[in-house]
């Protein structure tokens, strides 16, 4: 009897574990997970894929920008002739006017196109002459093509670019005038014409400025007394005559050099140079007005790379030219570097200190909560509140405060008592702290226990616990939160229009002049040029390649400080690594 | 008898001689509303190894913090009664905390180094104290891993990282750094219940070593590592003191039929 009962048991068993199997081996897809792998995978590659997709675009459309085009010169059917570089070319549905000027081959051609016609944008250049830098020309238009090996690409300091041939440049040192562009004494010419250019750049800008730099402090100095002690006291008379006599000076070498500049000015005129355009016009202007020209057409890929060089070259070493369409972005590059460097020197003491206070010292309760919540919707509120909230607060009433107080002799001229580089910087500090309060707590709360109890057992005071145990090991998780705050504070431009940024400065914020970082300058920056060139600028078709380049470069500074900063934290980390029990 | 009801342990400790360093008088625990120890009254003598016996939860890690006032750190805590070391409470307002801490080492159950190296770790208590002087640190670092028998083991890389030691060298050296302030008293917290039996034993030689020099309390709920170490030993179930005595007796012929349910597995 129980041997029977066994047996079916020991057979239902069996049986019960072979459906088991069963089951196993065809689990169910959806038990597994497997349409969410799929779908969260796919969401991740669909991020990834549109970041790349993005870059990819910015990198195409700026990275070609800086590669000389060559020059086509076209003849219409009109008998015009336009020369140009062709920088667009599209498809458009000719108006009816239009169509009905067209011949009715021109027409039918258009017709079997489906109504579409071609038209190519070309850059003309020579907007003194023709008052545009560009024009459309229709494909249909075009009676003849060519790409003559004479025509010039010119770079002007003034006016944009000069489309044309070259006629001759003159100059007192040439013994006769040259006429062809590759006779090897054009290259001396113009490289003499630009170094005396920028000598003049240097008496005028560096020298005669620090002269002025000098005669303003003197300035300065003296209504400082004369608000101290009164205009008719001693000392303001005193000071009188030290200001007589130093300005006397200062005068005196400026008008030294300002001879000498005017010296190498006039000299500089006499160098001339040429050009014709495609309609037969000429323009002469001095040689060291030419920034670069090349032979568009006759270049080699050696030429064509020095010439993309020299413009990348110039695009991160000079300052802008022609309303910051032409040139380089130098001002912007320091300015952005410079402003987000400040923010960390005030967002990471600010921010940690907060965090650690809140976390390790406040006493947990309602209060600390509303404190928090407080912090994190910080996080949540407009930047360009922010600019708001700095402009009204930081400047006009901090910074009237310091203006009345410290600089009383340069009003009615606010000193600190407008936008500058220090309440830009604080500002923006105020915008990303949130993110290194929670980073930070984070951190902290991440010490294991046993680590702090067991430093408190050795008798330490929770004020070395922190420093010694619990910061070491919190740093790698606060440096994530300062790296992210600071590539959120670097690419913000919505509250530095309200606070310190221009569209051109005239100085650095950083000089040599004492007291070498001058916080109450305003500077230039990156995001804010970015804009600036892209909707504020008269020529947005010259403008848009340089949105993309400017763009590459912000990006890939804002990733080449991100890198530094994880390079940090990994060194950081490393410490830390190794077996844990 | 059960004594289940009684607010005093039965107490047949043996004497070290020295007297006593710490009595615990009526120590009373609640976390929040609930009570976790009971009017203990228990005496340590100085100079002996003291072992806190019981079942899980009964309250033993519970008081071996209160003696160097850990639980401090925890918010809703509150006591009643008074633990005094040398006749002085150590919850007197005068009493400073850090300095408290400093006349007691305590190891705790999972070995804790610090992420430093080695040297860092066993100079620690020096270094906050505030001692600077190089040639100090050295000799008082060496003199405690030697104490804690890891010298030989480690005197060649002192400026590894001690998270790179095996599980019972990182215990052993949680015990130098305990000992490296020349504490009074050293506070062990289960100390080997991580470990394998190698380390275990280890660590048991290096508690007789230290006897003598330091006063040592250790809780555990391994009752023949009691039997081995101790001098002395008190059993404590549901937060109260039940029995306390000369390790021999307590093991032989415990007084509680509770102490001895608990001793011969019967129970716990």
């Amino acid at each position: 009897m129980e041997a029977k009962s066994t047996a079916t048991y020991a057979d239902s068993m069996v049986a019960t574990r072979e459906v088991a199997v069963a089951r196993h081996t065809a689990t169910d897809l959806t038990a597994q997970g497997e349409p969410y792998l799929w779908a969260l995978g796919g969401a991740l590659a669909a991020g990834i894929l549109m970041i790349l997709g993005f870059l990819l675009m910015v990198a195409w459309n700026g990275i070609a920008t800086f590669l000389p085009k060559p020059i086509e010169a076209v003849t219409l059917k009109s008998g015009a002739v336009i020369a140009g570089e062709p920088s667009r070319f599209e498809y458009y549905r000719p108006a009816a006017q239009e169509l009905a000027a067209l011949t009715p081959g021109e027409r039918a051609e258009i017709e079997a196109n489906n109504g579409f016609a071609t038209r190519t944008l070309y850059r003309t250049g020579n907007y003194d002459l023709y008052h545009e830098d560009f024009r459309w020309v229709p494909g249909h238009d075009v009676s003849k093509l060519v790409r003559p090996k004479q025509m010039l690409f010119a770079e002007r300091q003034e006016w944009g670019p000069f489309v044309g041939k070259l006629k001759s440049v003159e100059a007192p040192g040439l013994a006769s005038p040259i006429t062809n562009v590759n006779d090897p004494r054009f290259a001396q010419a113009h490289g003499r014409a630009l170094a005396r250019r920028s000598r003049i750049g240097e008496i005028e800008r560096k020298q005669i400025g620090s002269i002025n730099y000098y005669l303003e402090n003197e300035r300065l100095a003296l209504r400082r007394a004369a608000l101290k002690y009164g205009g008719a006291s001693p000392q303001y008379a005193d000071a009188k005559r030290t200001f007589a006599q130093r300005s006397a000076e200062l005068n005196q070498q400026y008008a030294r050099l300002a001879a000498e500049a005017q010296a190498l000015r006039a000299e500089d005129a006499k160098d001339r140079i040429t050009l014709t355009e495609i309609g037969g016009r000429e323009k002469n202007l001095a040689l060291s007005e030419i920034v670069r020209i090349y032979p568009a057409n006759a270049l080699t890929v050696a030429g064509r790379m020095r010439v993309y060089l020299s413009r990348w070259w110039e695009f991160l070493s000079a300052e802008p030219r022609e309303a910051n369409t032409e040139g380089g972005v130098l001002p912007a590059i320091f300015g952005t570097c410079a402003m987000t460097l400040l923010m960390v020197v005030f967002v990471a003491p600010l921010g940690v200190i907060t965090a650690l206070y809140l976390h390790e010292y406040a006493r947990q309760g309602r209060i600390v909560s509303s404190v928090r919540i407080s912090v994190n919707n910080l996080a949540g509120v407009p930047s360009i509140v922010y600019g708001v909230f700095g402009l009204g607060f930081f400047a006009y009433v901090l910074g009237a405060g310091i203006d009345a107080s410290l600089y009383p002799e340069r009003l009615p001229n606010p000193t600190f008592g407008t936008g500058g580089l220090l309440w830009a910087s604080l500002t923006l500090a105020l915008l990303t702290v949130p993110v290194v309060i929670v980073a930070t707590e984070e951190a902290l709360a991440a010490v294991p226990r046993s680590m702090r109890e067991g430093s408190l057992a050795c008798g330490a005071s929770k004020w070395q616990t922190i420093r010694n145990i619990v910061l070491p090991r919190a740093m790698p998780g606060i440096m994530t939160g300062i790296i992210l705050a600071m590539a959120r504070g670097a690419g913000e431009v919505a509250p530095l229009m309200l606070i310190g940024v221009v569209k051109l400065a005239p100085d650095l914020p950083i000089d040599g002049f004492f007291p070498f970082v001058h916080l109450s300058r305003s500077f230039m920056h990156l995001g804010f040029h970015i804009y600036d060139v892209g909707f504020q600028s008269r020529n947005s078709e010259a403008a848009k390649p340089m949105v993309f380049v400017t763009t590459i470069l912000l990006i890939t500074l804002i990733a080449a400080m991100n890198a530094l900063a994880i390079a940090v934290r990994n060194r950081l980390k490393r410490k830390f690594a190794g077996s844990q029990f | 008898m059960n004594g289940a009801d009684r607010s005093e342990p039965v107490s047949y400790a043996k004497q070290g001689g020295h007297g006593v360093v710490l009595s615990i008088e009526n120590f009373s625990l609640w976390y929040g509303r609930t009570q976790a120890l009971f009017d203990n009254t228990l005496t340590i003598e100085r100079g002996l190894v003291t072992a806190l016996i019981g079942p899980s939860g009964c309250g033993k890690s519970t008081l071996l913090r209160s003696l160097n006032r850990m639980n401090d750190l925890i918010d809703e805590v509150r006591i009643s009664g008074d633990i005094r070391l040398d006749e002085r409470s150590i919850f007197d307002p005068s009493v400073d905390v850090i300095a408290l801490r400093k006349r007691m080492g305590m190891v705790f159950q999972k070995p804790n180094p610090f992420p430093m190296s080695i040297y860092e770790n066993v100079i620690y208590p020096l270094k906050v104290d505030g001692v600077r002087d190089r040639r100090i640190l050295a000799e008082l670092g060496e003199r405690a891993l030697k104490g804690a028998a890891l010298w030989d083991e480690v005197k060649d890389r002192l400026n590894e990282s001690a998270l790179g030691l095996s599980g019972g060298q990182q215990q052993r050296l949680c015990i130098a750094r305990a000992i490296a302030g020349d504490p009074e008293l050293i506070l062990m917290d289960e100390p080997c219940s991580a470990l394998d039996p190698i380390a275990t034993s280890k660590i048991e030689e290096l508690m007789n070593e230290l006897r003598g020099h330091y006063t040592i309390v250790i809780v555990t709920h391994n009752m023949q590592q009691a039997a081995r170490v101790s001098d002395n030993t008190a059993f404590m179930y549901l937060g109260r003191m039940i029995e306390y005595g000369d390790t021999q007796k307590f093991f032989l012929k415990p007084a509680l039929e509770r102490t001895e349910d608990y001793i011969t597995g019967r129970f716990g």
